[in-house]
């Protein structure tokens, strides 16, 4: 069992917070991204989880031991750096056997575990070869497979494709999940690229300032995201805001009336871009198309509702011109009520 | 870039190329050419004289032993106070400034300070006698006690010059990346696996050059030796000098210097070899 307990964790740099009271539970073989932007804190939680790095205050609890005084060794846990930490002075082999060197297992597995972590990630062909002679991606691999191939019971990953290209990174995503989820590794996987973190995780922790503003699962923080924050953060396009007053329990643009919790001072509509459908001008809310991107897959109308700038995601054979007024229909059930001076969501009218 | 701009590299190095042609390269070519004349035309007679001194085994092996003994020595010592130095987080300037003190002393008047404590009436000496370890002044310099003669110049030279391999090796454990040790930790290695392991490979290139410094300037030690022992222990450097103010015999004294460079020469070669880094293998 190798279960994670981040128990209220703060970690302080002087008089710099870069971490407030993070208490986050990772289950036995779960895989848990830490999503957020650059800055927020996620590698400084990493590397307290690993040891590299002392809370100010809280408990890292791995496994039901608290390892808080323990040194990063004695954890049980395997690593990958955001720099990759790939040592020059040794072969790509040599770095991926560090970890079962270090283990004094025997010359035959060390070969066999550094083939198979090395086939995985398709590295099989620079085994003898220095780091230094790798593009930043292929060191970036190395790093993934040192880590992988001392098949640990607890990985932490600090943006392991961020080098990738886009088709590389795609499917060594699809991959990974797939060895850790039949190796049953507890994995913690930071990043700031929020397909990465929905295609992965079992449950994302979507984090912004030295906080955790939301854990759930992906199409859970996605539907209902708790803070202005998340909505925003996910979903591309962003989830749109749209300022609107609520009086007795009806909020109205244009022609649309939508039921709206009265809780709030400023009420700020949550509107994801495909929630909503296009028909004729003069039905539902009224939006004003200034540019439309073909996408391909979909039309991306940028414009204004209500004077407030919103995008708008539409099917691909959608006639639609720029300046025109369309009206948008949308479901009450897939709107998100956000109270505009916290931030927070509310809850469903 | 258009080959016009070729020719600024070697005007920007010109000078120093002149500057060291004028006060290096000559007086070198000078002093082989003085070592390989006597009388007229090229001899060797020079350097069978100095084969044929007395002192010339002694000078060989003494220099040989000290620097076999003083520059390892003076490279674990600063090996481990560089790791100390660099873990330090307060202080580490003030620590690093106490530490190369000794580099701001010029070899003579170290050797004279060392005097000062080590001689009959020193304060090593005193404090024996105090302690009442000893029944009245002692000699440890003289030719009766080489022993404690040759501890007494190696103590002098750890003191001395131990901080210049020291400076060069925090600057390169500074050059090291953390991340590489943490890796290291992460994957298992106890601190003194990470050390032979991480630390010292990585710190190869700091390591070379230190060497070569400190053992070009052992080949060479003179002035400690002449402080605390006068002749009771000859030294190349010490001989040349000897040929070239007492015995005012220029070619003798100029064949020692040759073979003060040979020597160093050869080291130096030997640890370019030995410890080279492949280029690949660079951070
Ligand atoms: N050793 C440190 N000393 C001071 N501030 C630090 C240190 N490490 C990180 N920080 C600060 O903590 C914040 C979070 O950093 P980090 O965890 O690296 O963010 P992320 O990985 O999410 O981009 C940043 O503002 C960063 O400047
Ligand atoms: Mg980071």
């Amino acid at each position: 069992m190798a279960d994670i307990v981040i128990d209220r964790v703060v970690k302080e740099f002087g008089s710099f917070q870069a971490l407030q009271e993070v208490s986050l539970t990772v289950n036995d073989g779960e895989f848990v991204a830490l999503l957020g932007p650059s800055g927020c804190g996620k590698t400084t939680l990493l590397r307290i989880i690993a040891g590299l790095e002392t809370q100010t205050s809280g408990r890292v609890v791995i496994g039901g031991q608290d390892v808080s005084d323990l040194a990063p060794r004695k954890r049980g846990l395997a690593m990958v750096f955001q720099n990759y930490a790939v040592f020059p002075h040794m072969t790509v082999f040599e770095n991926v056997a560090f970890g079962l060197r270090m283990q004094k297992a025997p010359q035959a597995e060390v070969k066999r575990k550094v083939e198979r972590a090395a086939a995985l990630l398709h590295i099989e062909s620079y085994l003898d070869r220095y780091p230094a002679k790798l593009s930043g991606g292929q060191r970036q691999r190395v790093a993934v497979a040192r880590a992988l191939a001392v098949e640990p019971a607890v990985l932490l990953m600090d943006e392991p494709l961020s080098n990738l290209d886009a088709l590389l990174r795609l499917e060594m995503r699809t991959e990974l999940k797939a060895v850790l989820r039949e190796a049953g590794t507890t994995t913690i996987y930071v990043t700031h690229d929020q397909t990465e973190a929905m295609g992965l995780a079992d449950r994302i922790a979507v984090m912004y300032g030295g906080k955790i503003e939301q854990i759930g699962a992906p199409l859970e923080i996605y539907a209902t995201p708790a803070t202005r924050f998340v909505g925003g953060f996910i979903g591309s396009p962003p989830m749109n805001f749209i300022k609107v007053r609520c009086s007795h329990g009806t909020a109205r643009i244009g022609d649309a009336a939508l039921p709206c919790p009265t809780a709030a001072e400023n009420l700020e509509l949550g509107l994801r871009g495909e929630d909503a459908s296009l028909g004729p001008s003069g039905s539902g809310i009224p939006f004003d198309v200034r540019v439309v991107e073909p996408m391909g897959s979909h039309l991306l109308l940028t414009g204004a509702i209500d004077g407030q700038l919103a995008r708008i995601v539409a099917p691909p054979t959608a006639i639609v011109n720029a300046g025109e007024r369309v009206g948008l229909t949308v479901d009450p059930a897939r709107v998100t009520w956000i109270d505009g001076t916290t931030g927070r969501a509310l809850a469903r009218a | 870039m258009p080959a016009r701009t070729s020719w600024i590299p070697y005007a920007l190095i010109a000078p120093s190329v002149v500057f060291l042609g004028a006060l290096f390269l000559v007086p070198l070519v000078q002093t082989i050419w003085l070592s390989f004349s006597a009388g007229e035309g090229f001899s060797l007679e020079n350097y069978q004289r100095m084969a044929g001194d007395l002192n010339f085994a002694l000078a060989i092996k003494n220099t040989f032993m000290l620097t076999l003994v003083v520059v390892p020595l003076q490279v674990v010592l600063a090996l481990g106070m560089a790791t100390m130095v660099t873990k330090l987080d307060k202080g580490r300037d003030l620590v690093l400034w106490v530490l190369t003190i000794p580099l701001g002393i010029s070899d003579l008047a170290a050797g004279l300070a060392w005097l000062a404590l080590l001689q009959n009436t020193g304060y090593l000496n005193s404090a024996l006698y105090a302690l009442g370890l000893i029944q009245g002044p002692t000699g440890w310099l003289s030719q009766e006690t080489p022993v404690a003669l040759f501890f007494a110049i190696v103590l002098a030279e750890l003191w001395r010059a131990t901080a210049i391999v020291l400076v060069i090796l925090i600057a390169g454990l500074q050059l090291i990346p953390k991340e590489f040790a943490e890796a290291a930790e992460i994957f298992g290695a106890k601190p003194w696996t990470r050390f032979t392991r991480i630390t010292l490979p990585l710190l190869k290139p700091s390591l070379q050059s230190a060497l070569i410094l400190r053992t070009v300037l052992a080949f060479e030690v003179f002035a400690v030796v002449y402080a605390l022992g006068g002749r009771n222990f000859p030294v190349l450097a010490g001989e040349a000098y000897v040929w070239q103010n007492d015995n005012q015999n220029y070619g003798v004294a100029a064949a020692y210097a040759v073979l003060i460079m040979a020597i160093s020469l050869a080291a130096t070669a030997l640890y370019l070899r030995v410890l080279r880094t492949r280029p690949e293998q660079l951070p």
